[in-house]
């Protein structure tokens, strides 16, 4: 299995002044962060506090209203395919193809990436007994290892992930611990939303709640 | 890309087996409506085979994006390093393999069930070849704005249907120029233009919906 190496450039992926509008509604505002090569950036709050939507606005899935999010110095809306490139996004869904088998439904993301590893990824999570299995028998849990065994098939240096651990069994958070810890020491960043406890290593945390409220009553008055 | 989009549309055939069976049954039912005089069929064969294959064709719109649209694909499709515009032609090209390719054999067959002049044949299979891969395309502009909305079946039809009454006319129109003894060449060029058009402003359209429907 090769290992993946983003290591010798040190990346920096940051983000000044973010507002984020849903609905009409100000989730948070003037929000900052800042992590580099081999960090990881715990994103903490109660339901509802943004924190899925700072993760889509961190892919470039949306935009937000004000602030701008860079990658080394240089705003990801620049070139959102370069972007893309460099980051690995787990949501809330696990994008599953029910009739495909699980190695089939790895091997067309590694595919359609140009790039991977179809065995380390299966290797990673466990599914190798169930690598011939149609998707569709898959648990819920096991739908989640299958989605998070992408992040570990495919390079790419920059983890964004939302609420991985929902679902999943002690044994599998405690691989995907290893996961990200093997992507921080190989120079990689990642960036994760929890409200249950992952054991990461010495993260930087940003509690978003920090980040409501105070203009809500400001920005929502007039309009 | 395509090939993915093709490995998932054969794995569930039923999809597009559905497409082509509602083509036959829509089109066996106007002999039975009209009456077997087959100087009526033949007048009428051109209109009912493009009209019933239009139709057929909104049936599988709505799946073509929404399917990845619900399990989140469509995600981290438009999060993969190539534009969201190459993956919505990916995707129409695809459903026009799974989808037009199909109406195209079968439309002939359909040409001998409504007795359709000899002359009408040629001109048949050569609309139906430029009008289906715009129907596509036009087709996923729509399925890309419903995104999202409840009863999309419907609101794909009502969106993409007035869109696609030049084509409907010009296709037509070949068919009964060539059975009249004109050239059926003015409408396919007109055809072939509209599939131009529709190439190049389609992608751009359907990904803008796209985009919109992920925020």
């Amino acid at each position: 299995m090769a290992e993946f190496c983003y290591c010798g450039d040190m990346n920096q992926f940051s983000a000044t002044g973010l507002t984020c509008m849903r609905g009409g509604r100000v989730v948070f505002s003037k929000l900052d962060f800042e992590v580099e090569s081999g960090r990881a950036l715990l994103l903490v709050g109660p339901n509802g506090s943004g924190k899925s939507s700072l993760l889509r606005l961190m892919c470039g899935l949306a935009r937000p209203v004000a602030g701008a999010i860079a990658w080394n110095g240089e705003a990801i809306d620049d070139n959102p395919e370069q972007h893309a490139a460099r980051l690995n996004f787990v949501g809330h869904l696990d994008a599953v193809k029910p009739s495909l088998t699980v190695a089939e439904n790895l091997a067309d993301w590694v595919d359609l990436r140009g790039d991977g590893d179809v065995a380390r990824g299966l290797a990673r999570f466990a599914l190798r007994p169930l690598a011939e299995m149609p998707a569709r028998l898959l648990s819920a849990g096991q739908r989640r290892r299958l989605a998070l065994a992408r992040i570990a098939a495919s390079p790419a240096a920059l983890w964004l992930l939302d609420e991985p651990t929902v679902v999943l069994d002690r044994d599998s958070v405690a691989a995907l611990e290893a996961a990200i810890d093997d992507h921080l020491d190989r120079g990689g960043i990642v960036v994760l939303s929890s409200n249950v406890d992952v054991g990461l290593r010495d993260p930087i945390v940003l509690r978003i709640d920090d980040f409501t409220s105070v203009d809500d009553a400001l920005l929502d008055g007039p309009a | 890309m395509v090939r993915r989009e093709l490995r998932l549309a054969f794995r569930q055939p039923g999809d597009a087996a559905a497409v082509l069976i509602f083509f036959v049954l829509a089109t066996v039912l106007f002999p039975f409506g009209i009456g077997p005089e087959a100087n009526i069929l033949a007048r009428i064969a051109p209109g009912v085979v493009l009209v019933a294959a239009l139709l057929a064709a909104m049936l599988s719109l709505e799946r073509m994006f929404a399917a990845d649209f619900e399990d989140g694909s469509l995600e981290l499709l438009a999060l993969l390093p190539i534009p969201l515009e190459a993956i919505m032609l990916a995707k129409a090209l695809a459903h026009w393999l799974t989808t037009g390719l199909p109406l195209l054999v079968a439309a002939p067959l359909m040409g001998v069930l409504l007795n359709l002049p000899d002359a009408g044949y040629a001109p048949l299979i050569a609309a139906m070849a430029l009008a289906t891969p715009t129907v596509s395309l036009i087709g996923a502009v729509g399925a890309s704005l419903v995104l999202g909305a409840r009863r999309g079946g419907v609101l794909i039809c009502l969106l993409v249907l007035p869109l696609l009454i030049p084509v409907l006319i010009f296709s037509a129109g070949a068919v009964d120029a060539a059975m009249a003894g004109f050239g059926a060449k003015q409408h396919l060029l007109l055809l072939g233009g509209l599939l131009l058009g529709a190439l190049v402003l389609c992608p751009w359209a359907s990904g803008a919906a796209l985009r919109q429907a992920m925020e």
